[in-house]
């Protein structure tokens, strides 16, 4: 099985059945996995606080979300995870594509690289990082864990995992 | 009328619906006219009415009014193209359209200028767009309401607002009596 069918699938066993997305060639797999399975709404969405709002929206409608983006979004949804999904509560798994990190070939990538560990830390989200294939493992425990916790959590897929550029 | 007004005259309808509300005084003047636990009043977030809303449309089959506002919807213009390329008919969004920044003074939108929202949420694929006046806006939210077609509702009124106190209900309750209401409309 290919890693993006792993963590599509795992999404699906953990009842995931919202998903909105805002692309990286890196994620490409998993958002083509996403998009094609029966059991989850694939809803895109054109910036990625909006997606937030959309997930926060099916969340309370009943239905487990989750967002799919690159780690450059961390810059833009910083005021709507505090005042939404932490403020009111809400559980949020954030699969993101950890750019500007080792075997990164866009140099512009590193500039919120450096960044994106220390925001997570500064707004208090769980992080996980995931460098080899094998972290993936520990998907579907943290999956458990965001909807248990109520939460959004931060799970960082860098180049070395998806086996490079 | 004013935004205050307006919204006293859909009241009996909105009071009958799960609603999301906006940020500020429109929250403020909903939770003056009647908290009711099928009110989800944004304390903050500018610009995620219409994406709540949306995503609460598209996960449950109850009739869902998102209220925003057009510089809240200005601030988030990528939703109407989401809106517009997506299936949710018992979603209507009811924009207050004042031409300004209401609750921070009134400063002036560009929707109170040259930019039209009705006709950028047609560009964006919205099939029911309905531009009225304040005077008409409850016939046109009952309206969309029963069409059963998403509805993008575009209400001008006039800027203008009065003085009420925050919401301090806590955040958290706001969202599980909510859950909660639409869990039990939905059992
Ligand atoms: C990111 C951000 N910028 C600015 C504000 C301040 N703010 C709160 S409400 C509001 C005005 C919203 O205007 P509109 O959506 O037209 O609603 P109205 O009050 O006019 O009904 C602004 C600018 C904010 N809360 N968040
Ligand atoms: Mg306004």
């Amino acid at each position: 099985m290919s890693i993006s069918d792993k963590l599509v699938n795992d999404l699906v066993a953990n009842q995931i059945e919202f998903v909105t997305t805002v692309p990286c060639k890196q994620l490409g797999g998993v958002i083509e996995g996403v998009d094609k399975h029966d059991a989850i709404q694939h809803v895109p969405c054109n910036k990625e606080d909006e997606g937030i709002g959309l997930c926060a929206g099916a969340w309370m409608g009943g239905k487990r979300p989750a967002i799919i983006m690159q780690n450059t979004a961390i810059g833009v949804t910083v005021n709507t995870l505090v005042t939404l999904t932490q403020f009111y509560r809400m559980p949020l798994p954030m699969l993101i594509s950890y750019r500007g990190e080792l075997r990164e070939p866009v140099s512009c990538q590193v500039e919120m690289a450096v960044h994106t560990k220390a925001l997570l830390d500064q707004l208090l989200i769980p992080t996980y990082h995931f460098h080899q294939e094998s972290d993936a493992a520990e998907f579907d425990t943290i999956l458990k864990y965001c909807f248990m916790s109520k939460k959004p959590v931060a799970i960082l897929t860098d180049a070395n995992f998806w086996g490079g550029y | 009328m004013i935004r205050s007004e307006l919204l006293k005259t859909l009241y009996p309808i909105l009071e009958k619906h799960f609603v999301v509300c906006n940020i500020g005084l429109p929250s403020q003047e909903l939770h003056q006219l009647g908290d009711r636990e099928n009110f989800f009043y944004m304390l903050g977030t500018m610009g995620l009415s219409s994406s709540i809303g949306f995503g609460l449309a598209l996960s449950q089959p109850q009739t869902i009014v998102a209220i925003d506002g057009d510089g809240s919807v200005l601030t988030n213009l990528g939703t109407l193209a989401t809106i517009g390329n997506n299936t949710a008919d018992n979603y209507v969004l009811f924009i207050v359209d004042n031409g300004s920044y209401g609750s921070t003074g009134d400063q002036p939108t560009y929707a109170g200028g040259n930019t039209s929202l009705a006709d950028v949420a047609r560009a964006c694929g919205c099939e029911n767009v309905v531009e009225c006046q304040d005077t008409e806006g409850r016939a046109a939210l009952q309206a969309a309401i029963d069409s059963k077609q998403k509805t993008v509702i575009v209400c001008k009124c006039e800027s203008g607002n009065i003085k009420l106190p925050v919401i301090d209900t806590d955040p958290v309750v706001i969202r599980h009596r909510f859950m909660a209401a639409l869990a039990a409309a939905n059992a």
